[in-house]
């Protein structure tokens, strides 16, 4: 393998190597510093004179003296069932002390497409015991599923409970092994970092995991290989091993800053807010890696996280990412600074692969109606706030304070469960029951008739018909 | 794709740079938009700028691991697709090829360098002949059929700018490349034709459409129609419901085929219609709807080249089936993807950006595609249309950005889904205040005509309801909505009707999903009915209170729901006649 010592210009993370023999695009390159230690990096543009590179490990130290090496691929992750159990750098290599990987195979991170003809739409429940994901926004096998977030908010607790509590229904009762956890955390503090994995190693699910850490203080360009080395683990556990993998990916708004980063060495038009046009393409690279196929055991269920640059979802990162995804979860700052555990806004969030997966045979007949029944009652409570601040509740009819109730109830009761409950699906529905049986029984329009017969509460139509008749 | 075609030029060029899609090749002589095969692998590209030595090609499949010095060719002919008998009831990438083939041959992911023709050449067709020897034909004329689906019979065409007298007619079992008329001069006809995307098909005449499109979705047949050969835009941000909107029209509406395009969406969301439109009936003829469709599915991680071809795949094929005669339905879900496709490419060319980054042709390639729609005259002399439903995906649901307001000054239909509206699970959100449809004017006589003549008037009534009750919300906001005197009390009541009875529409509901014309005026006169009783009870001095409590209104919330709906409605009104009667 040629070695040159042409590099031309080093620019931010990028290297010019002029080179006379043809590189392939995308290919990865090693280069070495005098005083003996390497960098990796990545073709971004193959000339016939001129060849850009990026490096991974940042180009601290770099000098025209070093010397580049092409080493003939393109990036690959070493593949084991091993790597369970196993903690890695943002690249790939264990820091966890262990045995070096012995690898079954080595996979090309750019993960192909799935062909659309050879997927199989994603039907089945993962219970999370959330009620807020659960009964309002069910998480699929196969769905990304991402959460929305800002900063100081405790979306790392919500899908750490998630991590710790998700079951499938159907597999109860024999051993989960069937059910693994990547964790691939791009930029996250050390602070951070350690809290999941003493998570982890508490509740015995580092088992189950395989754990990929770029830190804050690592490498920007190291962000861009991170989440494509956890998925290609993801994938392969799930499709060649019949795992159910859960991936979940904190933070993606380092990650896109660490593409604009790139894109802005690179003198490249920027899109909107100065990210790169094609972020689109990238993040639906990394998203549309989750999904279910035919015929195969195994399922990728992903839980992105995402900060949104305040609170604001119509910046480039989440909104691009609710367009790729399939629903939302929503991390709420006034409910989280009223205490309430997890604080998700289940208005806005959305799961779309929902109603397919719910109902009888999947989770229970009244399933969809409850959910569609709640959501419109807290929406109708939720309205109302506004409103009492104003004209306060004496104003107000009987039937809108009985609203502005439900509305909290549904936030104390149902929302907030705290981080070490885990409910069953049924729990989850029987507690809706309770609190709708606050509302009269004409008012439940969005509820199949039988099925209102067969599970309002009975003492609450007591109560309801003593009313009437006093 | 056209068929592996063997490169007819001896000539090869030299890659000379690789940067994504996008690549240079030297020493090339190819003509603009030609199709290229790149590298040793012999991935599929289109020349898209020539300059001095170096061409630029855009390449349909991922580039990693190809390096300068490899060779490229070119096939000497432009993008085009594979007209002929096996489109419908077919899955097709965004270059045509058909991505059950594409599984067999290498697996559930996509790999690349793996060509595959867009027809099945193997296949035979019955051919049954319309056009004996001797007969004079020209473009467009009808030579024979072929039953290509159970729905469909296919209509073998002449291809444009051929005409003479037949000299030989075959019939039976042939294939597509079969000849099926040989005409005096020696041409051969056959099933199949290849036409370049980005090149509209002939037409004799373009025509103003009269006839709606009718898609059974009380908000759009009845506020908002579009015609048969219109054109329709569906913005809003994401959550709000494009996707199941679009699958709703390509489910129910009644065009006799259906062309789908999932440009840059989600892999799922392709997966469900692969799997959902063969169970489905066409309500027209009751054969699986697939059989009157074909899919288009370039998802969001297939490469962005084939993502910017792949609108153009889908309305040619839409096209071929106009000029059979066939009223054609196309849904594009996403254009924004589309857009972005155009936008990525030509910033790797570092073109002049014009709005947003968008290329400074943005608009004209939107106003190009949206063209290609219309009722038209065919060349064979008979009447196809082309509908167009493009989904816009705006950056955080803001109408003010270029796609969005570039495809605005094209369409004629508006229906602008709301951010709100699907929060409080109204669906579909489409928002009531924001929606236009141009088309209302020429589409009332059909309507008129065929429903009733109070159609338009019934249509209006509502408009105004609707309209009065937003004004009149912004005081309930502030004050509640006891505080308003009765008369308006009740007009909100009336709209909460429209709202919650008429306008929502449960896609998931195995009645609901599909609301014949009929029912959707029956429904609606229904509420006016409840209007006059409530504001003439309202005058007698009937309490606003007494008549919320009317009981015969509750029960509007079963219609939408109910499969034999006439005698409900019937029954509901007499109700509501004797109600009233008895309050005063």
């Amino acid at each position: 393998m040629k070695e040159y010592k042409t590099i031309q210009e080093i620019s931010g993370p990028l290297v010019f190597v002029e080179v006379d023999e043809p590189v392939g695009y995308d290919e990865i390159v090693e280069i070495k510093l005098e005083d003996g230690t390497t960098k990796r990096g990545q073709v971004l543009e193959s000339g016939e004179d001129i060849v850009s590179l990026q490096v991974f490990e940042g180009t601290d130290e770099l000098d025209r003296n070093s010397s580049v090496r092409f080493l003939g691929e393109t990036m690959k992750m070493p593949v084991t069932e091993d790597l369970l159990g196993r903690v890695l750098s943002g690249r790939g290599n264990p820091i966890d002390g262990g045995a070096d990987i012995v690898p079954d195979e080595r996979r090309d991170i750019v993960g192909a497409a799935i062909n659309p003809h050879a997927r199989e739409y994603p039907r089945e429940f993962i219970q999370t015991g959330v009620s807020a994901v659960d009964g309002m926004n069910t998480l699929i096998r196969g769905q990304k599923l991402p959460i929305f977030s800002g900063s100081g908010l405790p979306h790392n607790d919500l899908a750490l409970q998630i991590a710790r509590q998700a079951t499938v229904p159907e597999e109860e009762g024999d051993d989960d092994t069937e059910f693994a956890v990547i964790f691939g955390a791009m930029g996250i503090t050390r602070e951070e970092a350690d809290e999941f994995l003493e998570e982890f190693e508490r509740t015995g699910a580092l088992e189950r995991s395989v754990v990929f850490l770029n830190l804050a203080d690592d490498p920007a360009v190291e962000r861009i290989v991170t989440p494509r080395m956890a998925l290609t683990t993801a994938e392969y556990l799930a499709f060649e091993k019949g795992y159910h993998v859960l991936t979940i990916l904190t933070d993606i708004t380092n990650y896109c800053e660490a593409l604009r980063e790139i894109g802005a060495a690179r003198e490249e038009v920027p899109g909107r807010r100065g990210y790169p046009g094609y972020m689109y393409t990238d993040l639906a690279n990394l998203y549309e890696r989750a999904g279910r196929i035919e015929g195969e055991e195994g399922s990728v269920t992903q839980l992105p996280i995402l900060t949104m640059p305040g609170d604001d979802d119509t910046h480039p990162i989440p909104d691009l990412t609710g367009y790729i995804t399939e629903g939302q979860i929503y991390i709420d700052r006034r409910m989280d600074s009223e205490g309430y555990e997890p604080p998700v806004d289940v208005l806005p969030s959305l799961s779309r692969l929902m109603d397919d997966g719910i109902g009888e045979g999947f989770t229970r007949e009244d399933h969809e109606d409850v959910a569609n029944q709640l959501y419109a009652a807290y929406a109708e409570g939720n309205d109302l706030r506004d409103l009492v601040n104003i004209v306060g509740r004496e104003a107000l009819s009987e039937r809108d304070n009985r609203y502005l109730d439900f509305a909290d109830d549904f936030e104390e009761d149902f929302v907030n469960q705290g981080w070490n409950t885990n409910r069953s699906i049924e729990d989850t529905l029987d507690l809706a029951w309770d609190l709708l049986g606050t509302l009269p029984k004409q008012e439940l329009k969005r509820i199949d008739k039988d099925l209102v017969e067969k599970y309002y509460p009975e003492d609450a139509e007591a109560e309801e018909e003593a009313e009437a008749t006093a | 794709m056209s068929k592996a075609k063997e490169p007819e030029q001896t000539d090869t060029g030299r890659i000379s740079n690789v940067s994504g899609p996008v690549v240079q090749a030297k020493g090339l002589s190819a003509r603009m938009n030609d199709v290229v095969r790149v590298g040793e692998e012999e991935l599929m590209g289109e020349v898209i700028e020539i300059e001095g030595d170096v061409t630029t090609i855009q390449v349909y499949e991922e580039t990693s691991g190809i390096s300068p010095g490899e060779p490229v060719v070119t096939t000497g002919s432009p993008l085009s697709v594979e007209l002929g008998p096996g489109i419908l009831d077919s899955i097709y990438d965004g270059v045509q090829r058909p991505l059950d083939v594409l599984e067999d041959e290498m697996g559930d992911f996509l790999d690349r360098g793996v060509d595959a023709p867009g027809i099945d050449l193997e296949k035979e067709w019955e051919f049954t002949p319309e056009v004996e020897e001797g007969d004079e034909v020209s473009e467009g004329d009808v030579l024979g059929t072929v039953p290509e689906t159970v729905s469909i019979d296919h209509k073998v065409m002449v291809p444009p700018d051929e005409a003479g007298t037949v000299a030989d007619v075959n019939e039976g079992e042939l294939t597509v490349e079969d000849t099926v008329v040989e005409l005096e001069d020696g041409t051969e006809i056959s099933m199949l034709q290849e036409w370049p995307v980005r090149k509209a098909r002939p037409t004799a005449d373009k025509k103003r459409p009269k006839t709606p499109l009718i898609t059974g979705q009380r908000i759009l047949d009845t506020l908002f129609p579009i015609a048969k050969g219109g054109t329709a835009a569906i913005p809003g941000p994401f959550g709000s419901g494009k996707t199941v909107t679009q699958h709703q029209l390509a489910k129910w509406s009644d065009a006799d085929i259906v062309v789908y395009v999932g440009c840059g969406e989600r892999g799922n969301e392709m997966t469900e219609v692969i799997e959902d439109f063969p169970e489905l009936e066409d309500p027209k003829t009751g054969n699986p709807l697939m059989a009157r469709t074909s899919l288009i599915a370039n998802t969001s991680n297939m490469p962005v080249a084939a993502r910017e071809s792949c609108v153009y795949t889908g309305i040619t094929l839409a096209e071929y089936y106009r000029d059979m005669g066939y009223d054609v339905a196309l849904m594009a879900d996403s254009t924004s993807r589309w857009a972005e496709a155009m936008r990525e490419i030509s910033s790797r060319l570092e073109e002049m950006p014009g709005e947003e980054g968008y290329p400074a042709y943005l608009a004209a390639a939107l106003a190009e595609f949206y063209e290609r729609s219309g009722l038209v005259e065919t060349l064979g002399g008979d009447q196809g249309s082309i509908s167009v439903v493009g989904a816009v995906s705006p950056p955080g649901g803001d109408f003010s950005e270029p796609v969005t307001q570039n495809t605005l000054r094209i369409v004629k239909c508006f229906w602008a889904l709301d951010a709100d509206l699907a929060e409080r699970r109204h669906f579909p959100s489409i928002n009531w205040n924001d929606s236009y449809s141009l088309y209302r004017k020429q589409l009332d006589p059909y309507f008129e005509g065929e429903v009733s003549d109070e159609w338009a008037d019934t249509r209006q009534w509502a408009v105004g309801v609707l309209d009065e009750e937003s004004e009149l919300q912004e005081v309930v906001q502030l004050v509640g909505k006891d505080a308003l005197p009765e008369d308006q009390q009740l007009t909100l009541e009336v709209s909460r009707f429209i709202r919650e009875v008429f306008l929502q529409q449960n896609a998931f509901h195995d009645v609901d999903t599909y609301c014949e014309l009929d029912k959707q005026f029956r429904m609606l006169d229904l509420i006016q009915q409840y209007n006059d009783h409530a504001f003439e009870a309202l005058d007698a001095g009937v309490p606003v209170d007494e008549i919320e409590d009317v009981e015969a209104a509750q029960r509007f919330f079963d219609i939408p729901v109910e499969d034999d709906w006439e005698p409900l409605v019937d029954e509901i009104e007499d109700q509501l006649d004797s109600e009233f009667q008895e309050m005063y």
